[in-house]
């Protein structure tokens, strides 16, 4: 009983205990913004990246592409734990501004905009077609023409607080896209047979992933007509990938795993045919794995981070070490009156490690409410901190990311105020038990002198 | 208690003190014996080991050879437990230098020994108990009117005389003094005196170590200390 009477006295009499206080709330203070801030990055990252791709995909990188993906389209769509599939071709094309005769190479995507949508996030990342995806390309200028939607980054600058210009309505502008038709075998188709490779497409929205790499080198363009460009209607019509989502609830990877398996049983029944051996390099992979290059990059610097900060820990423990080190020294006489009276060692150390347990406590609850506090209001102070002095965190007309994220984890709180208590009980660990193991004659002895 | 009703024995006493190569033979087989209701006086020159001999008694310290008996128990079969349970209940150590704790206020320093073996549940229903028996005890001492300061507001004398109330709050059987009036002029050293007059009178047994023989002359019997043994 008196070992918690004291440790709180102990607690808010000695001007040493404040010091301590705040080298962990101030510990605590920095991994709570820093973990709150990567940890909102990554993860609005990830959240885009899953957004820009949906569930799961069917497919292959080669050019090529894969035969037979209209069959394996409906099989999939049948299943009960598939919302929508989509056909997407992936390749590459040069545009050129018509009449400028400059040209510029992009990454083409074919996407039939309804179905598109529904799998992926597509239809949110338009400016002009937000709530009618499925008439993506109609061209602003005339809704007959073909259209284009090309990536933010591609068509228009961006102020300092990250929004892009747009007119009022979609101006009117071609673009001539020229596109490698390759035949199933994957070489070039030659010049003078009939697969057509360039074709004028007019302007009709732009898509805004918030992913710099896609914002800033893709362009869309119907389906049909991709595939045409591309020369993958030729001797059989040809996808580069099939994008599925999942019916709500489903476990993405528990999904993945029986797509993998329709596509076995797809593949058997389909390797014998015409042009299916392009089947045997199509690979079933869910939206993280696709993806893997760019959030590879991004969860290995937030495991530095982690790192980094697990030596912020490290200094805390040492921190408290030396605080209590002192404290317990100059408490000497105090734990020989104590033992004098009939307290034993245990009681000595549950004295001074109630004593490191209350700094902890105390410490972090300060640091997150610090934290938390500094959080809610983070955006406010950049935003001041840009119109005073000019300084952002990172600039907009760069970084695809606009807010600075703030949203706490409770479950990263919970654990960073356990290891703060910990990391207080282990600097106490040391100096309690010395001060414990004394004989009280001799410490009584020494302060008399 | 002892077949000689001897409170406490000591015999044969040896202690050593190793201060690096330097070896300090304090005490050369010391003999003490009190009697239940004794007030014992040890006297004798500065670093002759009178407080080293209190400490010994009093379980702050074990001694390099000899036997200590309190009520006829070998201190030295104790366990740690036992030993804990021994300087609560049974001794109350007043020092010289009062040693109080600076963050605790009077009264709480005077019932902290009652609250060191109690847990939080005990504690919360013998807490009334208790408060009303350190406010008795610090009436008796004087200090009823100083129950919520703390120790550095109070003079050398009442510091003195709350260490008092402290060590009589778990109503020891052995009140072991160390120099009490040490560090006090003559008259607040004498108010002291006159209440361990008082507390001996009422039944308490007394060793008391002073260097001063006027002190020492209040006491039923005296002790001298010279050479490591008991004159
Ligand atoms: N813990 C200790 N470590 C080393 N030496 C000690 C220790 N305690 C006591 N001594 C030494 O033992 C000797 C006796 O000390 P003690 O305190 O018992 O003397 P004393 O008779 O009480 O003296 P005083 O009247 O000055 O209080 C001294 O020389 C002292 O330096
Ligand atoms: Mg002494």
């Amino acid at each position: 009983m008196y070992k918690l009477v004291l440790a709180f006295r102990y607690l808010y009499r000695r001007r040493i205990s404040y010091l301590a206080l705040a080298a962990v709330a101030l510990c605590v203070f920095i991994v709570v913004v820093v973990m709150t801030v990567m940890d909102g990055l990554v993860g609005d990252f990830k959240q885009k990246n899953h957004n820009y791709t949906g569930d799961c995909v069917v497919g292959t990188e080669s050019l090529v592409g894969f035969a037979y993906y209209e069959d394996f389209a409906r099989i999939a769509e049948k299943a009960s734990y598939v919302e929508a599939v989509t056909p997407v071709i992936k390749s590459y094309a040069l545009v050129g501004v018509e009449g400028s005769g400059r040209n510029t190479g992009v990454e083409l995507m074919g996407v039939e905009a309804g179905s598109y949508s529904r799998v992926t996030g597509f239809g949110r990342t338009l400016y002009y077609h937000k709530n009618d995806a499925s008439k993506a390309f109609e061209a602003g200028s005339d809704s007959n023409l073909p259209g284009f939607v090309i990536g933010a980054d591609l068509w228009s600058g961006r102020n300092e607080k990250g929004e892009y210009y747009y007119a009022p309505s979609p101006e009117a502008t071609a673009l001539s896209v020229t596109c490698f038709p390759l035949t199933a075998k994957g070489a070039l188709a030659k010049a003078g047979t009939d697969v057509v490779n360039t074709k004028t497409f007019y302007f009709s929205d732009c898509s805004q992933s918030g992913l710099a790499r896609v914002d800033g080198s893709i362009i869309y363009l119907p389906f049909e007509e991709a595939q045409v460009l591309c020369g993958m209607t030729e001797p059989v019509k040809r996808a580069s990938w099939i994008h599925i989502k999942f019916k709500q609830g489903t476990n993405i990877e528990e999904g993945c795993r029986q797509v993998r398996q329709m596509w076995g049983k797809f593949y058997d029944e389909y390797k014998g045919k015409d042009n299916a051996e392009l089947l045997s390099q199509v690979s079933v992979r869910s939206w993280k794995e696709h993806r893997r290059e760019s959030i590879a990059g991004m969860e290995k610097e937030q495991t530095m981070l982690m790192m980094m900060f697990g030596l912020v820990g490290l200094t805390t423990v040492f921190i408290v070490y030396v605080v209590f080190y002192m404290i317990i020294s100059h408490k000497t006489k105090d734990i020989g009156i104590l033992k004098s009276i009939g307290a034993s060692c245990g009681d000595v150390i549950v004295l001074f490690l109630g004593f490191a347990a209350g700094l902890g406590v105390i410490g972090s609850a300060v640091g997150v409410a610090g934290g938390m506090l500094f959080l809610r209001n983070i955006n406010r102070i950049e935003g001041w901190l840009y119109e005073r002095f000019g300084f952002q965190l990172w600039d907009r007309t760069i970084y695809a990311i606009g807010e600075i994220p703030h949203r706490l984890d409770l479950t990263m709180l919970a654990v960073v105020t356990g290891c703060a208590v910990l990391a207080c009980l282990a600097g106490a660990v040391l100096p309690s038990v010395g001060a414990a193991r004394a004989r009280p004659a001799d410490v009584l002895q020494v302060s008399q002198l | 208690m002892s077949k000689d009703g001897f409170i406490i024995e000591a015999q044969g006493i040896h202690k050593t003190y190793r201060m690096g190569a330097a070896q300090v033979q304090v005490l050369k087989g010391a003999d003490i014996a009190v009697k239940k209701g004794e007030f014992v006086a040890i006297v004798g020159a500065s670093g002759s080991g009178k407080s080293t001999l209190l400490h010994i008694l009093g379980a702050l310290d074990r001694p390099d050879k000899g036997v200590v008996r309190f009520e006829g128990r070998d201190l030295s079969g104790m366990g740690g437990g036992e030993l804990n349970e021994y300087r609560n209940k049974m001794i109350g150590f007043v020092f010289q230098f009062y040693h109080l704790l600076d963050e605790l206020n009077v009264l709480e320093n005077v019932i902290l020994p009652a609250m060191v073996p109690a847990g939080i549940i005990g504690w919360m229903s013998k807490r009334a108990g208790v408060k009303k028996r350190g406010l008795e005890l610090l009436k008796a001492v004087g200090l009823e009117e100083r129950a919520t300061h703390k120790p550095y507001q109070l003079s050398g004398g009442e510091r003195q005389r709350a260490a008092i109330a402290r060590a009589l709050v778990n109503e020891p059987r052995l009140l072991l003094a160390d120099e009490p009036t040490g560090n006090l002029d003559s008259a607040t050293g004498n108010g002291i005196l006159e209440l361990l007059e008082r507390l001996n009178r009422a039944g308490q047994t007394i060793v008391m170590v002073t260097h001063d023989e006027r002190v020492a002359k209040r006491a039923g019997r005296t002790i001298t200390l010279a050479d490591g043994k008991v004159k």
